[in-house]
């Protein structure tokens, strides 16, 4: 046996925090950021004699996400505690999903180096969050934070289809991309708000049942999922070939050491005693507010990407770049449909746009230019009305005015000369002054054209439409 | 008659945080035997064809708009806590 004879097994647990206003099974805000304790009330704080309400926003972003990941929606599902002690879980209990979640049987495909891969989702259940425990404050204390007790959060399990860590991190992106394209969470890894756990075990080629699994957690960037991932399979294919086995464990990724090394915490094995949660009747979803729900659903990022390919004709990369931002997108089509160019619009997304986007904070949702104006800022260009290097200085005068590109385009005197009595005006003048140069070229050293063409451009202050300054020089100049 | 054996008492006590004197021990032995039985008995009833149950009342599901509500002060909140850091509620240090 060698370690190439191994091959890695991996599923991925994913909690994302819904988007709500307020938290699960009460009214507290779940804005991020807010002093310590001060989103909490007697419910998630978990004072005696209250009872929890569901959030309806919580089960429709939670059957929205069930729908576009392909997933059976259990028309009646049940809410069960699970329990521990932890600090940061003031009932002692958390309030989750067990035998009976929301969804079941889903998938989700994604490319990996241009091939689709395709992992089933196991399920998908709602749960309330924990609070926030804060280790290094104080000497011999931790600092509990409740705020973030009682936030909406799903859990997205798939199966153990994934079997490099690259696939595992590519699902990650591509679960991510959906989660925000369909407006359920912001896709936040640093924050905490899209985490990741994974289950990582080795079988050797030839076994039909699975190894041992481990889980990993601290995995909050695509890079540590993939370092910690490479770092476990090899830790597990050593421990086989030495002749030991691998020990069911969570295993804690540290960054810092690239390693991955045993929880010291002795957590109860897992022995969570779930039963159904006695202060919430389970969920009756009628087919009304499921189909309501499927109704609503956007357009995913793969198909949109798929979609942008064909009918706009971009280059995959293009299309990837705007697939990414479902407003950005959105933005595109808009002003496409009256561009001349929807291949120039997509790279001129790309370059100047999404440079000056940047500048203002990076979303077009609050943008002083309408599509239509982009539109019709590359109408001027495509007509020659104004060149691509002045088209640049007008767009950043857009973002910050919102004016139409034909006023400023006047208004700055950007207009491009395309006129044909003007232009040769200056190219004679040009060549006038530069009888050597013109000599030189009709001897045949036809690479000072663009000495030429840059005498005439500055001569016209760079407004010269370049195109027929070429052409006229070269006629003056005889071919 | 089933008996829980003294190391599932021991278990469940652990699991629940208490420190069972050995007297204790016997007597939650007992007792959750008991309960035991008595969840026994009611296997000896025909439920085939019965769906499981998890809830005694069939209520439809209430669901609350997705509005914030005020919290507490974070005074009040933290009125019962006996050691705060800051606004924050001071345990004994946890590992990890």
């Amino acid at each position: 046996m060698e370690s190439s004879d191994f091959q890695a097994v991996i599923g991925l647990e994913v909690h994302a925090q819904l988007l709500t206003r307020s938290k699960i099974f009460c009214g507290c805000s779940t804005e991020f950021g807010a002093p310590a304790n001060h989103h909490t009330c007697p419910v998630c704080l978990g004072l005696p004699g209250v009872l929890p309400v569901l959030n309806r926003q919580v089960v429709e972003l939670a059957v929205r996400t069930g729908l576009a990941l392909g997933c059976q929606v259990r028309p009646r599902s049940v809410w069960s505690r699970k329990n521990y002690f932890y600090p940061d879980l003031p009932k002692g209990y958390q309030i989750t999903q067990f035998d009976l979640p929301l969804c079941e049987h889903g998938r989700l495909e994604f490319d990996v180096g241009g091939q689709m891969r395709l992992v089933r989702i196991r399920r998908i259940h709602m749960e309330e969050d924990a609070g926030k425990t804060v280790h290094d404050a104080a000497e011999g204390e931790s600092w509990v934070d409740l705020n973030r007790a009682g936030v909406p959060l799903i859990e997205i399990v798939s199966e153990p289809d994934l079997a490099s860590s690259e696939e595992a991190a590519e699902y990650l992106k591509a679960l991510r991309d959906v989660l925000v394209c369909l407006g359920v969470n912001d896709g936040n890894l640093e924050e905490g708000s899209f985490r990741c756990d994974a289950n990582v075990s080795v079988r050797h080629r030839e076994a039909t049942e699975l190894g041992t699994r481990v889980e990993l957690k601290n995995l909050n960037s695509f890079r540590f999922v993939r370092q910690a991932v490479d770092f476990e399979v090899a830790r597990q294919v050593d421990v086989i070939l030495g002749g030991g086995r691998v020990v069911q464990e969570t295993r804690l990724y540290d960054s810092v050491k690239n390693e991955t090394r045993p929880m010291r915490s002795k957590e109860e094995a897992h022995d969570y005693r779930y039963f159904p949660e006695p202060d919430l009747p389970p969920l009756t979803l009628d087919d009304a507010f499921v189909e309501q729900a499927r109704k609503a659903l956007p357009e995913l990022p793969r198909a949109r990407h798929a979609r942008f390919v064909s009918q706009y004709g971009l280059p995959a990369a293009d299309a990837k770049f705007l697939v990414a931002d479902r407003a950005l997108a959105d933005y595109y089509e808009a002003a496409a449909a009256k561009a001349p160019d929807a291949r120039k619009l997509a790279s001129w997304m790309q370059g100047e746009f999404a440079r000056l986007l940047k500048e203002q904070g990076g979303t077009v949702s609050n943008l002083k230019v309408a599509p239509a104006q982009l539109a019709a800022l590359l109408s001027a260009v495509d007509r020659g009305e104004v060149s691509g290097s002045a088209a640049k200085e007008v767009l950043g005068e857009m973002f910050r005015t919102g004016e139409e590109p034909a006023a400023l385009i006047a208004r700055k005197g950007l207009a491009q000369v395309s006129d044909a009595g003007a232009l040769e005006a200056a190219v004679d003048e040009v060549l006038a002054k530069n009888t050597g140069e013109a000599e030189k070229y009709r001897a045949g050293k036809k690479q000072i054209l663009g000495f030429f063409v840059g005498q005439v451009m500055k001569a016209l202050k760079g407004k010269g439409n370049p195109a027929l300054i070429n052409e006229l020089v070269r006629k003056k100049l005889g071919g | 008659m089933s008996t829980l054996a003294l190391e599932d008492v021991r278990h469940v006590a652990e699991l629940a945080r208490l420190s069972l004197s050995p007297d204790e021990e016997a007597r939650t032995q007992g007792q959750l035997s008991a309960v035991l039985d008595a969840v026994e008995a009611l296997r000896q009833l025909p439920t085939d064809g019965v769906e499981p149950t998890s809830h005694a009342v069939s209520a439809a599901t209430p669901l609350r708009e997705d509005t914030v509500q005020p919290s507490l002060d974070a005074g009040r909140a933290l009125a019962n806590a006996p050691a705060r850091g800051d606004t924050h509620f001071a345990v004994p240090k946890v590992l990890e």
